[in-house]
């Protein structure tokens, strides 16, 4: 990855984009390089900037969710071609998960990185997702056909689903912690929170699998704008497993 | 039939109890039976009990001017509802209306109090038992202040 080409975007058509939310889009890119669930590429809006953005679907025609917050991801939600390198990162641990049932966690956005695990998992997935408000509930279809189990914050007019913050989803989900294992995706600070749920529903830190994301710039561990103590977020992540990076979210100046 | 009190020593929600605290509880106890929407408590009136759901679930509401009413929480299976029948002045803080046909366990407030002044043993542990519902749905409250899923988060 140290060729060159690590860091040159190449030229990519969007061929679909989707609107997900008042503020979110879902890209689907015409070619690209291939991603691994859990992986993210650089997607780069022509004359605005670069933006880590994780894959959303894998497989036929790579999808990538965004949600416009800034004049990178704003611009990329409107592009109709957008420059792309990678695929950066690791992976979900589909593998050393194989056979389990595994809990999804996910908080607003946070659930685009865990569509592709999702959709690979099938029946073993169990899907627990929290979002502010209805409107802002990401893939409404497939959380239907997945059996999802949704929470929101602030309900609106017609809303009958639960209110409360996801980990009371956690507390009641039916699930054996000592089989069983999770992987989380969301604002750290709900992770954090919702790690906590699901340790003390008895499940061992080393079952469980939580994405970071802090400021990726490069992508290939170089930059340091990703470092998180002793590891790169973008080189040895994004997907950590907790027991690894536990003392690191817990330190208020990491 | 299940009786109420083998009702009572089966329920997940009092298993910290003793058995002996659930026999006494039992004589507290009614079994009810909400429609869906119905009205459970009332916000600002006596609060008169204290439930357990056994099946549906249960909004946490209020009225906001201009909005209706508010869903500020649910509660579902297993869970409990209303701790104001234990605090001064006993009137319920909020209202609550069921979602979906709910069937739950109700205790008279009233004479929990009494049987809890009369055995502070039971007391005691009955507010142990609710002080760890209190306190999570304070640390959830306060989770949620923190408004999890925004951008800034």
């Amino acid at each position: 990855m140290l060729d060159g080409t690590a860091l040159m975007p190449a030229p990519v058509r969007v061929a679909e984009r989707r609107r997900e939310t008042h503020d979110t889009w879902t890209l689907r890119l015409d070619g690209g390089p291939e991603l691994a669930p859990g992986q993210f590429s650089m997607l780069y809006a022509f004359g605005a900037g670069e933006a880590p953005i994780s894959v959303s679907a894998t497989g036929d025609g790579t999808e990538h969710t965004i949600r416009a917050v800034g004049a990178v991801t704003r611009a990329l939600c409107e592009a109709d071609a957008v420059g792309v390198r990678g695929p950066y990162g690791n992976t979900w641990p589909l593998e050393e998960t194989a056979g389990r049932q595994v809990v999804i966690v996910a908080g607003g956005i946070g659930l685009a990185p865990l569509r592709p695990v999702v959709r690979a998992l099938g029946s073993r997935a169990m899907v627990l997702y929290g979002a502010r408000a209805p409107r802002e509930l990401l893939y409404e279809d497939e959380l239907t056909s997945w059996g999802a189990q949704v929470t929101v914050d602030a309900p609106a007019a017609g809303w009958d689903g639960p209110v409360g913050v996801v980990t009371r989803l956690i507390e009641r989900a039916d699930f054996d912690p000592a089989t069983a294992a999770a992987m989380l995706c969301g604002p750290e600070v709900m992770m954090r929170f919702a790690v906590a749920a699901v340790r003390d529903r008895g499940m061992p830190a080393d079952a469980i699998w939580v994405s970071l994301e802090r400021g990726m710039k490069c992508g290939v561990g170089h930059c340091g704008h990703c470092q998180l103590g002793p590891l790169m977020i973008c080189r040895d992540g994004p997907v950590f497993r907790y027991d690894r990076v536990e003392p690191l979210m817990r330190a208020p100046e990491l | 039939m299940q009786t109420l009190t083998e009702l009572i020593h089966e329920l997940p929600a009092l298993q910290a109890l003793t058995p002996a605290h659930r026999e006494t509880l039992a004589g507290c106890a009614r079994n009810q039976v909400f429609a869906s929407g119905e009205e459970i408590m009332r916000e600002g009136a006596a609060a008169d009990a204290f439930y357990i759901v056994r099946a549906g679930g249960v909004a946490i509401v209020t009225p906001v001017p201009g909005r209706g009413e508010i869903t500020i929480e649910t509660l579902h299976a297993g869970e409990l509802l209303g701790w104001s029948w234990l605090v001064e002045p006993y009137r319920n803080a909020f209202g609550a209306r069921a979602l979906g046909s709910t069937r739950v366990l109700a205790l008279d407030g009233v004479c929990l109090r009494g049987k809890c002044e009369a055995d502070p043993a039971l007391g005691y542990e009955l507010l142990k038992l609710l002080a760890s519902v209190f306190a999570q749905r304070l640390r959830d409250t306060r989770v949620r202040l923190l408004d999890l899923y925004g951008s800034n988060a």
